[in-house]
Order: C-alpha cells, then structure tokens, then sequence
C-alpha cells in the first residue's frame, strides 16, 4: 500500500494548484457565467499542457496516467473551474484510442486549436442532449447505433441554461465521420466514459473539499450565543460526518483511478462507485456548508454557493448517486450470475 | 500509487480463508450464537497453533513479527467470517498493554499464558453511571500497604465469566483532578467479593455487569504508575479505535444478494432485476469499499510512521452508521419476512438480516460512540473547538 502521491505527482498538483489560485477566484467564477467558460483559464491550461499530458506518448501527449489526471481534477474541483478539462482530456484519449494516435486532429486539440468533447449518451433519434462543453467545443464524438461520429457542433449545438452553469448543449441532427464502428468502438466509448466517471468523481471530491474548508473556517469565525458556532455539537459533528466522507471519496475516486492499470477487472464497477459516492459527498457536503452560512450562504456574494450548484450538477448530467449504484449493483446481480 | 495490500498481505488471507474453512465449522458458530458469547476454546485453540493470537506482536515477545498490513489482512477474513475473537481480542490488547508497561513479574505471569490461549482478560472502563466518559470512573481502590481494596461496579463487563481478570479502571485519588487520579489494575477474578450478573443485550450478545464489594487486590496487580492509570488507558484505547466494520457490510450484503437472486415479486419477476434492490446492492458494496479504504488508509498511516489523528475514528464513525443504514434500508427491501428470526424454517437466509438489525444498532455504540468519533474528528482533524 501506498496512498500518497509520488514527488512527481505532488509537483503536477502544485502546478495545478496554484495555476488555478491565480486564475480562477470566485470572482472570475461570476464572471464565467452563465455558461462556465473563461476563455484566459482555458489558454493558460492548455499551455500547462493540461491535454497534452492526457494523450498517450503516441499521439504527441505525455502520456499521464488516469491517476496523475484524477490529482488535477481534485484540484479542478476545488476552484470550481470553468474549463472543459476533464471533457477535453477524456474525448482526446478516446479520439487517440480509436485511430491508435493517427487522427490528425490529436495535434490540434493538444495545442487547443481544437476543442473537441463528447456526447456522454448515444445519440437517440439524432439528438444528443445535454452534451458537456457542447456549448463551446468545436468538435464531439458521439455515439450513433454502434457507432462512433465525429461531428462538427457548428450550427447544430444550442447552449443550455443550468444549475451548474455548465457549458451544455443539446445537440441536433447528428452526423458526421464515422471514425469506429462495432463491439471494439463502442467498448472503447464505454471506457471512456468511465475515465469521464473517474475524473468527475474526483472532481466533485474537490468541490467537497474546498466547500468543507469554507464552512469550516466560518464557523471558527462567526460567533452566535457567545460562542463560535463550531463549539456547538449540531454544527462540528456534522462536519465531522462530512470530513469523513470527503476522505473517503478522495480514496475511492484515486482507487478507481489507479485501477485502470494496476486491476482492469475492477474499474468499471470502481469508476460507478467513485461517481456515486463523490456525488453524494458533494451533494452533501455543499448542503452544510451553505447552511452554516445561515442566510449568507444564500446570498450570490458568497463564493460557498458556487459549489453548491455545481456539486449537483457535474455528475447529474450523465447519471444521478441512485443510477451509479444501480450500475454497481447490475455488476454484481447480473453480470455475477 | 498502490492500493494493494502487498503479496505478503494476500499470502496470509488466502492461508486465513482456508484456515477458516476448516476450523471455524457450523457447530462452532451455532454454539457462539446460542450463548452469546464471542469466544470459542476450540478456536482459540486453532489460532494459537497458527501462532496467530499475537501475529503483529515482535518476534522476541512471542509474536510473529507480521507488519500491519498482514495483520489487517487477517483481520478482514476473521471479520468478514464473524470468527469469535472478541476474548482473545480484549486478553492480547491488555496483554499488550503489560508488554509495554508492566513489570518482569506480570509479563512473566500473563504473557506466556496469554500467547498460550490460557488465560482470558475482560475490560472494566465503563460504569453503570458512566459510559464514554471513561475517566468519571467512580470504583474506588483504597491502598492499605501491598494490596488495594476496590469497591465499586463495572458495566458492560463482556466475557467477564469466563475471563480470569478484569483489566479495570479505578480511582485512587479522589482529590486530584478527574483523569489524574486514576490507576489501572489487573483484578483476578475468581475471588470472594466479586459477584458477576449476566446482561443480555438486543443481539442475543451476553455481556455482565459485575460487582466489587471490597475486593483484596496486590499491589503487584497494579499496571503502570499509581494515579497514571490515564496514560495506560491511552495505550489501551488507541488498540480499540482502528476498528473498521467492513466484516459486517459482506455479510450483510452476501445475505441480500443471496435473497435477491432467489426470492421474485407478485408478478414472478427476479428480486434482483428491481431496480431499488440494484440500488441498495451498490450502494453497500460502495460504502463497503469506503469502510475498507478507511481502514486502510489508517494502518497505512500507522505503519509507515505518519501521524494518525482522526483517521482510526472515521474508519470506525463511517463503516458502523453506515452499517446500521444498510441493515435498515435492506430490511425494508426484504419485506415482512425478513423480520423472521433464526429458528422459523422460512426466515430469509436463515434470518442473518433480522439479526443483522439488532447487532447493527450496537456497533455505532461500543468502541467508542459516534458522536466520540465525531468530536475527536471535529476537534484534532478540523481543528473546531470542543463542542457541546
């Protein structure tokens, strides 16, 4: 066992860390919406190399593992970022994988001439909707029967108000290149989707964590009855509770992670978990500390709202805690058998 | 990054399982539940043959020198197979205590005969009027020369009739500020003046309160310093709080499953093909591996040196709440029958889920309660001030 990251990994996510503390404050956050982009955050990233380090060597990426993302979507998390990181990663390692690193496009997404995401459902009747940065990507694969498109969004993508102020779109009249197609095609899609499960969980364990920093500061602050409202056991044991979640989700969503590699068998069902699990904590965890706030948790003002709309948002758009363990569950009653 | 526990750690649960599979039989199980009692001769007897009584101990103290993360690994298969080691557990904790505190001649008399499955010690911290408060203790021990006279009483006494010691918390200073003025014993228990009264509790565990009416008791009894009783319990209670109940979780899970895949609805459709089952059959085996990591990540911590504060309570906080969810939610799955008990032929798998219920509400109390978990969390991993 050893569940620390290695020097390497502890300097990726000191880059990440403080890249995100310059450019991404809750003001910036505001700025972004309603639709979650911020052109500056996304160039800055980009030239970090945060697509390039998800492509495989072979493709001209660095060739980083699940693991080494998931650290940079903690941190991702935790500034609520308006970037489509984790989309872009996801679908370009997907791209890679299915022209084996030969797709012309794997440059230009790398150096962010081209953003290319992916639709997280397979097309049905020509429409996929509510496709993660559909709003501002260029490019998407999606799923059409047994097969994998890639298609320009131009004039087919419609932005979508949201919770999250996530860039959504619905996407109309799917078609484009066929780029894979049969069993091979779309197990390499559900890989990917997993990946996308994997990060997201990560990334929801970070908005748990900052947003249970936030609440727990405040409440070393703000005094009622004479005392800090963390003296009181109805405020510190439910943060306790939630401290112990949060743990347990960074823990889940690294062995997802790390399972890609190390026990293939296990990742889908340890991606479902992840997802779950994150989901719920961040769900959760936003819910107090927004509360223990009182009614300035309410207010636009205050940064601690920005994590609660997203934590209900960034996992919901492909599946909601309830479908991840039901997921979980068909890995062990169905498949099992 | 490695979540493995190492092949060191898989060679000893595969030589565990098959150890359980043959020593750990039905008839033993049986016995166990019908007197409520979580100890077995015959069991112990096997395990002290494996030399697994003391597998994390030092190699010179008798022990097999295995590091944490083999003995967690053990530990895991013993759980998951709720071998009865809950005796052995409490007498090796204590035993350990006298390793690192007690003098030559208590480490002569107990420790030969605790490696040596002969002797069994009982903890005696909590009191009729005092649980989790440990250090309220109010039985006194009154010094007259070489020996100490104790009078008070003990709750919660497990095995205590069928242990030869309490392993107990006394006070000795009245006068001194409350967790100074502690000393810890070790009080044989076969001796006039002791008086034991079984207990019985919601799961069908027996447990005692037991009695001191002016019990005689050496001074070489004594463990640790007079008035520094405290500092021994830190020892003691440090052992205690890594506990992790992911054991339960497959059990109770395994029951669930095994139920969903033969029981069908009104309709005749598979238990396992409704969704709400497929919900809850995931979200257990979630929260399992959450338990699991939990625990993991403390031994680890523990083992490589690293400062453990709050990680041994999460372990403990999250895998028994989350336990007593799971039995609750899963029994509401099952329907009416499932409130069928051990004993009625039709009871669903043979009614492991009804007792799971009743032995569930009890994990999130021993140990340390929650809300103990959750203010040593809140204070030294939060940094929140004490809370009331």
């Amino acid at each position: 066992v050893d569940l620390a990251p290695n020097a390497e990994q502890r300097q990726l996510v000191d880059a990440f860390a403080a890249l995100y503390a310059d450019l991404c404050t809750p003001a910036e956050i505001h700025a972004a919406e309603p639709h979650g982009y911020d052109p500056a955050l996304w160039q800055r990233l980009i030239a970090t190399g945060v697509v390039a380090m998800a492509l495989p060597e072979s493709a001209g990426g660095y060739g980083a593992s699940l693991v080494d993302l998931c650290l940079v979507a903690e941190q991702h998390g935790r500034h609520v970022a308006p970037a489509p990181v984790i989309e872009a990663q996801v679908a370009g390692r997907l791209l890679a994988r299915l022209t084996d690193g030969a797709s012309p496009l794997l440059p230009e997404i790398a150096a962010g001439d081209r953003l290319l995401t992916l639709a997280l459902r397979p097309a049905v009747a020509g429409r996929a909707d509510l496709v993660p940065a559909g709003a501002i990507a260029d490019t998407a694969l999606v799923v059409v029967d047994d097969s994998v498109v890639l298609m320009s969004l131009a004039g087919h993508a419609t932005a979508v108000d949201n919770l999250g102020c996530m860039p959504l779109a619905d996407v109309e009249d799917v078609s484009g290149e066929v780029i894979a197609s049969g069993p091979g095609a779309v197990e390499a899609f559900a890989t990917a989707i997993d990946e996308w499960r994997v990060l997201t969980a990560a990334a929801l364990h970070g908005i748990a964590a900052r947003s249970l920093e936030i609440a727990v500061d405040y409440v070393k602050q703000r005094q009622a009855f004479g005392r800090p409202l963390g003296a009181f056991q109805g405020v510190a044991h439910r943060l306790a509770d939630r401290a112990t979640e949060v743990d347990g989700a960074q823990l889940l969503a690294r062995e997802a992670a790390w399972s890609q590699d190390a026990e293939p068998s296990r990742f889908a069902t340890l991606a479902a978990m992840a997802l779950g699990f994150s989901a719920e904590t961040a769900r959760d965890t936003t819910y107090f500390a927004v509360h223990f706030h009182g009614g300035y948790g309410f207010m636009l003002e205050y940064p601690v709202q920005l994590y609660f709309r997203r934590a209900r948002t960034w996992g919901a758009v492909l599946e909601s805690p309830a479908d991840s363990f039901r997921r979980v569950g068909d890995f062990r009653l169905v498949e099992a058998d | 990054m490695d979540f493995r526990l190492g092949e060191k750690s898989e060679q000893l649960r595969k030589e565990t399982r098959a150890f359980l599979d043959e020593v750990l039989t039905e008839e033993i199980l049986e016995t166990c539940h019908e007197t409520g009692v979580n100890h077995h001769p015959d069991f112990a007897a096997a395990l002290r043959d494996k030399g697994w009584l003391a597998l994390g101990w030092p190699v010179e103290a008798g022990g097999q020198g295995r590091d944490p993360l083999e003995v967690l690994a053990y530990g895991e298969e013993i759980q998951r197979r709720n071998a009865p080691v809950y005796a052995i557990g409490t007498t090796m904790a204590v035993a350990h205590v006298i390793y690192d505190l007690g003098t030559q001649a208590q480490k002569d008399e107990i420790l030969p005969k605790a490696l040596n499955a002969e002797v069994l010690i009982a903890l005696g911290f909590t009191e009729p009027e005092n649980g989790s408060d440990a250090a309220a203790a109010a039985t006194r021990a009154v010094r007259a020369g070489d020996s100490w006279t104790i009078s008070g009483s003990k709750m919660f006494t497990t095995n205590a009739q069928i242990a030869d010691y309490v392993f107990m918390l006394a006070r000795t200073n009245p006068e001194a500020p409350k967790h100074r003025g502690l000393t810890t014993f070790l009080v044989p228990l076969d001796q006039p003046g002791v008086e034991i009264q079984a207990v019985r509790t919601m799961s069908g565990e027996r447990t005692n309160i037991t009695f001191y009416n002016d019990v005689v008791v050496a001074d070489k009894w004594r463990i640790g310093e007079v008035d520094g009783g405290w500092n021994v319990m830190a020892t003691a209670f440090a052992h205690e709080h890594t506990a992790s109940f992911s054991g339960e979780q497959w059990r109770l899970l395994e029951a669930f499953e095994a139920w969903a895949r033969d029981a069908v609805d009104d309709n005749g459709a598979s238990k396992a093909a409704d969704p709400a089952v497929r919900a809850r059959t995931g979200k257990t085996r979630t929260e399992l591996e959450v338990s699991a990591l939990l625990l993991r990540r403390a031994v680890w911590r523990k083992s490589e040196g690293l400062p453990v504060s709050g990680e041994g309570s999460m372990a403990k906080l999250f895998s028994t709440e989350r336990l007593e969810q799971q039995a609750s939610t899963t029994l509401e799955l099952v329907g009416r029958d499932g409130l069928r008990a051990r004993g009625d032929a039709t009871a669903v798998q043979g009614g492991r889920i009804e007792h799971m219920i009743r032995h569930a509400k009890g994990t999130t109390i021993y140990a340390g309660t929650s809300e103990i978990h959750r203010g040593i969390i809140s204070q030294h991993v939060l940094g929140l001030p004490r809370s009331y």
